[in-house]
């Protein structure tokens, strides 16, 4: 609790009522510590910059949204038509609307690229564990409130994205038809189902990443940011415990992001005015056709952003399976005939490795794909303790994990490409390899993150004044 | 409050028990709001029995009828179709119809081409898999998504999954089931309800 203070009666009118709400709410204070007496790393580049964007994207899908909803209709009979009549004849509606559709795709992109960042400088490593993670669960939310959206406009792409993901909960055992059925709250995807996609899509979720983007700020805020070097800045400071590499974030970074926003929003307002569909990558076509419970589009995939799960979940079947059975078993082989442990580790590694191949014959593909779909995105959530490399930051790392984590993001877009691809029997075997690789990726991590050379990392960071 | 002061245990239990209890008020009390996504009364009702006329049909040809929300087909299947059911059955997942048969293939249906009459297929064209309806590929041959030597059957846009003319499901495919033949029996030779059988 901070002590009462006084100003002296002939301070200026502005002091005196900073002081006067400072003694009642920690105004300044906040200000401060997150503001102008946060220091961060002053070797930033322009990789920095994604997570000031996403706030930005955050704040203007909650604006466009919340006009949108002043003119749409959850009812699965009047709901095309509501979002027809947003696009027609609410003045200036098509602007809300393809506000509010590109801000989707962009608040992903935006946010692909924030996560990138943390791969490459490892801005996930210890003390930055629950950034990390506070961050992942911001992913599922976004994740969820896409989802979720994607229903409202009651097209048919809408409606049959939704029977797809609903059903994926049906997938699970013994339980599975029953929470499908307590989703849709019908037996098909419906009106009920409808209105509460509608209520989750305005009120639950975005409430939930509200308060988790705080988190993940307050949690920033108290381990201080990562930067290219990956060097801790807090190591060396002045003697007034100022880190000797930081500069204040305000004003320094609010004009940086600045500049960003700058080039962001001539970027998001040429697609919002000259292409808002973006060739049926951010508006698919099929979804100006009315929901249609009768007829599936001959081609459907969900949008951009998750087409490299699709394409995991499209990749399992039985084939798949027996692969991943195969594999379990020489994993396990290799860890009884090269493991460091005793014999009782040895016998639970076999025991595990039996069962686990066990549960993969006993239950369906169908249960697996959701299962490799989900753990696509669950798996990120442990990468702080899946990287063993003695430094952060790709700087100091071997080159050739240049050429791993190059690997990796070839076949996380290749997997988006093929997500939005109709079925095909080549483009299953390369999806099963992009699985194969992205699950190798992360589970290998432990193994090669700590091999080769690594390169000296320096006690402060570079930095060339410009 | 000074460090030094004993802990009261008494308190303490009375602390444990009374968070014991409120959790489980807690747990009570969510039961109405898990239950309200529960289908409604309304959504319970409508699963009515749907009739069907299928005298117009012709050999070949495909109908669609809504029953509780889905699409049901009924196919009239030409003989040449017919004789391709016993050819592919080396290439199904469960020719037989073994699996889950309460669920998706009623006892008068569980013969080779899935019908009480050989030619007139009745399934639900609901996926397996995730719920998309199957498209119609009746046509032989090869084609995009199909193998080359396609005899005629269903192609799910979704994830692939190819079925027979009897709406069983092809090996490897992400579809683990055949589709499901609804409940249904003949009024009379070209009256067809959907939605009930004898047994019901």
């Amino acid at each position: 609790m901070a002590e009462f203070t006084q100003v002296s009666a002939d301070a200026p009118i502005a002091t005196k009522f900073m002081n006067w709400v400072d003694n009642r709410f920690p105004a300044t204070k906040l200000f401060k510590e997150h503001m102008s007496e946060y220091y961060a790393p002053k070797n930033f580049n322009f990789w920095y910059v994604f997570g000031s964007l996403a706030m930005l994207v955050l704040a203007i899908q909650i604006v466009t949204g919340i006009f949108l909803t002043m003119h749409y209709k959850p009812d699965a009979a009047l709901a095309f038509a509501s979002v027809e009549y947003i696009m027609r004849d609410v003045p200036w509606g098509w602007l809300m609307r393809y506000m509010h559709s590109t801000g989707a795709s962009a608040f992903f992109i935006v946010v692909y690229l924030h996560i990138f960042r943390g791969l490459l400088y490892g801005s996930y490593r210890k003390p930055r564990e629950l950034v990390w993670i506070l961050g992942c669960v911001i992913f599922l939310c976004m994740m969820a409130e896409a989802f979720f959206g994607y229903l409202l406009p009651w097209g048919q792409m809408s409606y049959w994205g939704a029977q797809v993901i609903v059903n994926l909960f049906a997938a699970v055992p013994f339980i599975g038809e029953e929470l499908a059925l307590l989703i849709r709250g019908d037996y098909v995807v419906g009106d009920a189902t409808l209105n509460r996609f509608f209520a989750f899509h305005v009120i639950v979720v975005p409430l939930v990443l509200l308060g988790v983007v705080v988190l993940h700020i307050i949690a920033l805020h108290q381990v201080g940011s990562n930067n290219p070097d990956g060097v801790e800045i807090k190591a060396k400071k002045d003697a007034k415990g100022v880190p000797l590499d930081g500069i204040p974030f305000h004003p320094y970074y609010t004009v940086h992001d600045i500049y960003a926003v700058s080039v962001f929003l001539l970027l998001f307002a040429a697609v919002i005015f000259f292409a808002p569909e973006f060739g049926g990558y951010f508006l698919e076509y099929n979804n100006f056709i009315p929901a249609d419970s009768m007829k599936t589009p001959a081609h459907i995939a969900p949008v951009w952003y998750f087409t490299p799960y699709y394409s995991m979940l499209r990749a399992t079947n039985d084939q798949m399976i027996n692969v991943l059975a195969v594999m379990i078993a020489l994993a396990a082989a290799l860890g009884v005939l090269k493991g460091r442990f005793g014999v009782g580790g040895k016998l639970a590694v076999l025991v595990g490795a039996l069962v686990t191949v066990a549960l993969l014959k006993t239950f369906d593909a169908k249960f697996w794909g959701v299962v490799v779909m989900g753990g696509a995105v669950i798996i990120l959530f442990f990468l702080p303790w899946l990287d063993h490399s003695p430094v952060k930051s790709i700087r100091y790392r071997p080159s050739w994990h240049r050429y791993v984590y190059g690997v990796f993001v070839f076949f996380f877009l290749v997997l988006g490409y093929l997500g939005a691809q109709a079925p095909s029997d080549i483009g299953n075997y390369v999806s099963q390899v992009g699985t194969l690789l992205y699950f190798g990726f992360f589970l290998l991590m432990p193994w090669w993150s700590s091999l080769g050379k690594f390169k000296p990392v320096p006690e402060r960071v570079n930095f060339a004044a410009h | 409050m000074s460090d030094n002061t004993p802990l009261d245990s008494s308190k303490r239990t009375w602390i444990i028990a009374s968070s014991c209890a409120g959790v489980v008020g807690g747990g009570f009390a969510a039961v109405p709001f898990v239950s309200s996504f529960e289908p409604s009364e309304r959504a319970r009702a409508a699963g009515a029995p749907v009739e069907v006329d299928i005298g117009t049909l012709k050999s070949g040809e495909k109908m669609t009828v809504e029953w509780r929300g889905k699409p049901v087909w009924i196919l009239r299947r030409t003989p040449e179709q017919l004789a391709t059911l016993s050819k592919v059955e080396p290439q199904l997942a469960d020719p037989k119809s073994e699996r889950n048969p309460d669920q998706l293939t009623p006892p008068y249906a569980r013969n080779q081409d899935r019908s009480i009459k050989p030619e007139v297929l009745v399934v639900v064209g609901i996926c397996s898999h995730l719920g998309c309806s199957p498209i119609d590929k009746f046509q032989p041959g090869a084609q995009p998504s199909l193998a080359d030597d396609w005899p005629g059957g269903f192609l799910c846009p979704c994830h692939g999954s190819t079925f027979d003319l009897a709406g069983r499901v092809y090996k490897n495919k992400p579809a683990p089931d055949n589709l499901e033949v609804p409940p249904h029996m003949y009024l009379s030779d070209n009256r067809l309800l959907v939605g009930q059988d004898k047994q019901a």
